[in-house]
């Protein structure tokens, strides 16, 4: 049986959802960041409890303070379901979706919520993230053709096995964890990140795309050159996209086109 | 002031499809995509299973007609219908071509499946989670044409309207707090539904009816808006969608004794194989309400967020859950500790969509001149009382791209806005918004409190079974709360990102869709589709094959009726 049913005991007490914190109940604390500019110099923290509960995520540790505690804490989130991408945050140091970090993992320990790390903080757990927007543009995520089908002839066949070279690649909710995780892009912004290589692999690799060369970026010094295999970008990533594998195959591919040009210059396609 | 010869809100599947259908009109148009979350954040992200098109020899576009219309309990407009079984297969095709990483049979043609109410397999998908990659394709594509602007984070505050017509939009910019005019000689709005109206709902935090309610201040009726559809699956407690393809794919559903109770309901005989449009795969209105008379009959399990059912899918085996519904086996184990191979999945009826919204005609036109709709924020109708799995993502692809090129061809005929009547108009709103927002003293109720008190009114007078005395105590528990509401706290003096403002103007906008949707309902003496009255049990087409139009005024909804467009398919009894 699943945690939710065998809870059940403590949750039928606490069965209106609205209910007031009484001192008998189990708290938690939350360190959590706050950076209001213009008012703040440089960002602090401030501790929370609030009720601890065994099926509460993190975001909904915060919607808890939003709600009741304190109406100016800002974050982002949506789905509450780990496909939207909004939600994503240091948890204890480590970049996580806060509505699939659960407070039973951390309880009875105090749970420190920072914005993700690598990204300008905006205000709070708010990060700015339009430098992803540029890159993921600069390698032009969608399909290129030399020429295009009309609707009326038809869907383009693409076999299981060719959906499956590019299929993990587009599983990308663009949560930027992966850029949070990566030491590279922490040192050197102009770095395309893991996210941004994954998404211009995965048309490079869809039997429909005809653009490789067009995404050249992806083989360029800020490209996949600068990554020095760390992996962590895949660790983290909450839908196992593999970035680390997108972005070490680009260079074999890259090294492989480079020697051709080279050694067999007759030879290119 | 920014000024644009079209403005889209809501970044959404219908928003970024009717940006690009009008980028491809003509480059030189100019088009703002405005949206109050990043596009790839928007709500079509969550939607699973599948999108509905003719698109294989077995198939016809009257038998998506007939389904859809027979789904709709005869409230859908025919020839909207007609148009939209008709269009569906090119849009999907035109995705496909895109990029959407559709799952393929091993002859390379786009797999399909069954969906609830459909006639046969004509659900296309990518496994379950075909609204993101629907929403991801779009919006990647969309990055292409330069002549789409982005609003990233810009909150709708307000339509502006001048002399009769549309010209543009009021909004914050969450960067700067500062309240910014996108003007533009017209305006779609495709904003999505308003579900967090409710309390236990699939529908994402940021689904507040922003565009409904702005149309409806704007003089917009709000069409049908008392249809409210129940997923008859999703988690207790969180109100997670477990997809219906999850009964495409043969799962059922049983209650506590194990039993597949669908069967008592007339929709048998039950089938180890799925049967279309039977059991299992009946439409999501019917099943709600089945699994209502279990818990009545003391058939379905209690839990510690209240009654519910199983879903098992056991008997699928774990190569086909993988392979077809890895997000159901991954929602499963996160949220509620089970794991479908090898444990039946705990489900409920849960508040998913909105029939109803912005009244639109076919061309997605409202009757606010220069003014359109697309999705789910607007009626045109082709959902009607009940809207049938898979249709909705079809739904928005047509009429985002009709609405698209519609306001491209209205845009090239009219010149741009005038700039002093903007200029007052924004005065205004900037006024409005400092006085009851931004600048708000004083006050003595929490945002959170009011929002809640709404969303259990909702629950309790407009849920799936519905009286007149549950309605009217909702309706008026609602005309108290849009009182308190103006006693509200604002702590956050900040203008960065100051989410408490947001979720103070969300609730605004929500307070006036609840009240539509109460009101409309309670006028409405009859049950068909979704809008299910314990003291009007039956259909009743003398008096009510007509749909609500439902217009502001001071004291409340006005209620007005428009006939139901028929044109090959006579209302018959709907039965499965």
């Amino acid at each position: 049986m699943g945690f939710w049913v065998s809870s059940s005991i403590s949750k039928l007490a606490t069965r209106n959802r609205y209910h007031e914190v009484t001192m008998a109940e189990p708290t938690i604390t939350l360190n959590v960041t706050r950076y209001r500019p213009g008012q703040d110099r440089a960002p602090t923290t401030q501790a929370y409890a609030v009720p601890y509960k065994e099926d509460w995520v993190v975001l909904d540790a915060l919607n808890h303070i939003k709600d009741q505690i304190d109406g100016t804490l800002s974050y982002r989130w949506s789905c509450r379901m780990g496909v939207c991408g909004s939600c994503g945050m240091m948890v204890n140091g480590t970049p996580k979706l806060t509505c699939a970090a659960f407070l039973r993992d951390y309880y009875p320990g105090e749970i420190r919520v920072e914005p993700l790390i690598n990204f300008p903080i905006i205000r709070d757990l708010v990060i700015d993230m339009s430098d992803f927007l540029d890159k993921l543009k600069s390698v032009k995520p969608w399909i290129i053709r030399k020429e295009e089908k009309p609707v009326a002839r038809g869907e383009y066949l693409q076999t299981p096995a060719e959906l499956e070279a590019f299929h993990q690649f587009t599983q990308c909710i663009n949560c930027m964890l992966c850029y949070a995780a990566c030491p590279v892009y922490g040192l050197e912004p102009k770095f395309l990140g893991p996210a941004a290589i994954a998404l211009g692999y995965r048309y490079n690799m869809d039997s429909r795309d005809q653009g490789k060369e067009q995404r050249a970026v992806i083989g360029n010094h800020d490209g996949i050159w600068d990554c020095t295999f760390v992996g962590e970008c895949s660790v983290v990533c909450p839908k196992d996209v593999d970035p680390a594998a997108a972005i070490q195959r680009s260079k074999v591919d890259t090294t492989k086109n480079w020697f051709q040009s080279i050694l067999m210059p007759w030879g290119q396609r | 002031m920014f000024t644009h010869d079209i403005v889209i809100v809501g970044g959404g599947g219908a928003g970024l499809r009717a940006a690009i259908a009008a980028a491809e009109v003509s480059s030189k148009l100019s088009i703002a995509l405005v949206s109050k979350v990043y596009p790839m954040r928007s709500h079509t992200v969550s939607a699973e299973g599948g999108t509905a098109a003719v698109l294989r020899e077995y198939d016809s576009l009257d038998l998506h007609a007939k389904d859809t219309i027979f789904g709709a309990d005869f409230l859908a407009d025919q020839d909207a219908v007609e148009a939209f079984v008709k269009e569906a297969p090119g849009e999907l095709i035109q995705l496909e071509h895109w990029g959407c990483p559709w799952s393929r049979d091993p002859d390379g043609r786009v797999s399909s499946r069954s969906f609830g109410g459909m006639s046969v397999d004509r659900t296309l998908f990518a496994a379950d989670k075909t609204g993101f990659h629907l929403l991801h394709t779009l919006f990647q594509t969309s990055l292409k044409y330069d002549s789409i602007i982005r609003y990233d984070e810009c909150f709708l505050t307000s339509l502006l309207v001048d002399d009769g017509k549309v010209c543009g939009v009021t909004s914050i910019n969450l960067y700067t707090g500062r309240v910014e005019v996108i003007a533009g000689k017209t305006v779609i709005l495709c904003t999505g539904g308003g579900g967090r109206i409710f309390p236990f709902t699939t529908n994402a935090a940021i689904n507040t009816g922003d565009g409904m309610a702005a149309a409806y201040r704007a003089g917009v009726a709000l069409k049908d808006m008392e249809f409210v559809q129940y997923h008859p699956t999703g988690l207790p407690g969180t109100g997670i969608l477990i997809t219906e393809a999850s009964r495409g794919e043969g799962g059922w559903l049983k209650n506590k004794d194990g039993y597949r109770y669908l069967q008592d309901y007339g929709l048998g005989p039950p089938t180890d194989k799925p049967t279309h449009r039977k059991m299992e795969l009946g439409p999501r209105d019917i099943l709600s309400r089945c699994h209502m008379q279990e818990y009545a009959k003391g058939r379905t399990f209690e839990g510690p967020y209240g009654h519910y059912v199983h879903l098992d899918l056991r008997h699928l085996g774990e190569e086909v859950i993988n392979k077809k519904l890895p997000f159901v086996r991954e929602l499963a184990s996160k949220y509620v500790g089970i794991d479908p191979v090898y444990e039946p999945i705990p489900v409920r009826p849960v508040v998913h969509y909105m029939m109803g919204g912005v009244s639109t005609d076919i061309n997605a036109k409202t009757t606010l001149v220069g003014l359109y709709a697309a999705g789910e924020t607007a009626c045109v109708s082709i959902n009607g009382a009940n809207r049938l799995g898979s249709n909705s993502l079809t739904e928005l692809l047509v009429f985002g791209t009709r609405a698209g090129r519609a306001a491209a061809a209205y845009a090239a005929n009219v010149s741009a806005p005038a700039s002093a009547a903007i200029d007052a108009l924004a005065a205004d709103e900037q006024r409005r918004l400092d006085r009851q927002f931004l600048r708000k003293d004083g006050g003595t109720e929490r945002i959170a409190t009011i929002r809640q008190e709404m969303q259990l009114a909702m629950e309790e007078g407009a849920g799936i079974y519905r009286d007149e005395q549950k309605m009217e105590k909702a309706c008026k528990t609602l005309r108290t709360l849009r009182e308190r509401f103006k006693e509200i706290i604002i702590e956050d003096r900040g203008s960065t990102f100051n989410t408490e403002v947001m979720t103070a103007l969300e609730l605004d906008f929500m307070l006036d869709v609840a009240e539509v949707v109460a009101n409309s309902a309670l006028m409405r003496r009859e049950s068909r589709g979704s809008h299910t009255r314990t003291d009007f049990p039956k259909r009743d087409d003398a008096n009510f094959l007509k749909h609500t139009l439902a217009y502001r005024t001071p004291d409340g909804p006005k209620i007005d009726y428009l006939p139901v467009t028929i044109t090959r398919w006579p209302p018959e009894e709907r039965k499965y």
